[in-house]
């Protein structure tokens, strides 16, 4: 059996690839706070909660609609997204301006008024949502067995992020969101409904959150609280990737959940803090972030 | 026949509880060149920003093409065919020479296409993809300028166009705006630079704390020198 540096060739392999499923996860989530963040200077606490709604949303779909998976992949982020824009206009909005200490406070308001709904509605046991069929079963990659789903959520992460990529740094629309992060004022003059982009770029992020809500619902235990522990670790993603920038954020997500992988062959016992130790370290030496501009 | 494109009455500004502008009064008729005069901090640029409703809050009257303004945001005044080119130029960092040129959307018809503008500026033709600030200053200079002709915008806002530029690129702004005066547009320019100004202009205001303290159409220029000479020491 072939080694690397005394651990199994296998073992390794299989944690990467595990870490490479969460990293997707991390990706998606860390790059709708980083879209946020860039155009609204908003540190968007409720990002958890919004996860957990899109999971929420399509259990609630199967069960109560009939919505299959296939279906709420679409409808989730979009229903879940059409709240984020409400979220906006209604409360963020009143806060352009201020110091960013009151979008935190407010957006971990909203999270807390989320998860405790959704806690006191379906209770805090959780519950699974079906494999849909056709990703049901596993793929014998030869190192390891991987679950067909598994598998599809990397895909579908990695499509996701391009697709966003894409969009913001190679389009008109994403041109001019890019103008609108740098000097909004001036866009504003030139005739862009600044304050609507403003508001679908809040809706975007948080139905991106949603749509990473719904790709994990089959893999995770859907609850109310599914995204306070994960918002904290794709925080500091987010703050490894440089606060703002996309590229950053979908690379240091895949990234970071390889390091994750990897530590569980190394030394498990230290798993759950890697992350945060590599976010120490980049404050320490590259305060802006791996791809921030400072 | 002249017809005002632009009447401007008892307009106000602030910057929070800095009253900028006491009742500034002037207007511009379709096809005009108009420059305002005055000292830095006289309020000329505060005018322009204040015209689009760049200010933190304003009061007063702004017609602009026969609509009321004064009470619109920003992007509802751009569109009643405002086209304004700020003194920083406020050229996207994060956007090349070509995303800067097609950012502003059409607010009006008859705009300039951009394979037109890129003839009028050749410099800017050879560097579509170059990020925004790396091109020169003057180079930005043009981009700031056409790419608000592109929009088909007939009131056209510009700051202090010529400062800090050479003086080959300064003639060629010139030339520019002569050109745009003969296709009809209509211009309100601040300029410090008064050798720029002068030949290009069809009237003048001066401004002076807030206010308009005079205004004069071009041939008054000669008899005016004198009071010109004391208030901006040109």
């Amino acid at each position: 059996m072939t080694e690397i540096f005394g651990f199994p060739v296998v073992v390794v392999l299989g944690q990467l690839v595990l870490g490479l499923v969460n990293g997707s996860f991390y990706a998606i989530l860390s790059l709708g706070l980083a879209v946020i963040f860039g155009l609204m200077r908003v540190v968007n606490f409720a990002h958890g909660a919004f996860y957990a709604l899109g999971a929420v949303t399509a259990l609630l779909g199967l069960k109560l609609l009939g919505v299959n998976y296939w279906a709420a992949l679409v409808l989730a982020p979009l229903v879940v997204g059409l709240l984020g824009i409400l979220v906006e206009r209604l409360l963020l909005r009143r806060l352009a301006g201020l110091d960013p200490l009151y979008g935190l406070l407010l957006t971990f308001g909203i999270a807390l008024a989320i998860e405790g709904t959704l806690q006191q509605l379906f209770g805090s046991s959780g519950e699974s949502y079906p494999v849909p069929e056709a990703l049901r079963g596993a793929l014998n990659l030869g190192f390891m067995i991987l679950p067909r789903y598994r598998a599809w959520v990397i895909v579908a992460s990695l499509a996701v992020c391009f697709g966003t990529w894409f969009v913001i740094e190679r389009t008109r629309l994403g041109a001019t969101l890019r103008a609108a992060t740098e000097n909004a004022p001036l866009l504003q003059a030139f005739g862009v409904n600044v304050p609507l982009l403003v508001a679908l770029t809040y809706g975007g992020g948080v139905a991106l959150a949603a749509l990473a809500g719904v790709l994990a619902a089959p893999v995770i235990l859907v609850n109310g609280t599914m995204g306070s522990s994960i918002v904290i670790v794709v925080f500091a993603v987010v703050v490894i990737g440089g606060m703002g920038s996309i590229l950053g954020a979908i690379v240091s997500g895949l990234l970071l959940g390889l390091a994750e992988g990897l530590t569980k062959v190394v030394y498990p016992e230290a798993s759950n803090i890697v992350v945060f130790v590599i976010m120490a370290l980049v404050l320490v030496l590259r305060p802006a972030g791996l791809f921030g501009r400072e | 026949m002249t017809t005002e494109f632009l009447r401007v009455t008892n307009l106000h500004a602030f910057y929070g509880e800095s009253h900028i502008l006491h009742g500034v009064d002037f207007s511009v008729n379709r096809g005009e060149v108009v420059t305002l005069l005055g000292r830095n901090g006289a309020g000329r640029t505060t005018t322009l920003k204040a015209l689009l409703g760049l200010v933190g809050s304003r009061s007063g009257s702004v017609m602009i093409n026969g609509r009321e303004a004064i009470g619109l945001p920003p992007h509802r005044i751009a569109r009643l065919g405002v086209g304004y080119c700020p003194e920083e130029r406020g050229i996207y960092a994060s956007l090349s020479t070509e995303e800067n040129l097609s950012l502003p959307p059409l607010v009006g018809s008859g705009g300039i296409a951009a394979e037109e503008l890129y003839a009028m500026f050749p410099n800017l033709a050879e560097r579509r993809a170059t990020q925004g600030t790396r091109l020169s200053g003057g180079e930005q200079q043009m981009l700031a300028v056409a790419r608000i002709l592109r929009t088909g915008a007939r009131l056209l806002l510009l700051d202090e166009i010529s400062e800090g530029l050479a003086p080959v690129i300064v003639q060629a702004l010139a030339r520019t705006v002569r050109t745009l005066r003969e296709r009809g547009y209509t211009i309100v320019m601040v300029e410090q630079n008064f050798r720029f100004a002068a030949p290009l202009a069809d009237r003048f205001y001066v401004m002076e704390r807030g206010r308009i303290v005079d205004g004069f159409p071009a041939a008054a220029l000669p008899a005016k020198m004198g009071m010109l000479h004391e208030f901006l020491g040109v």
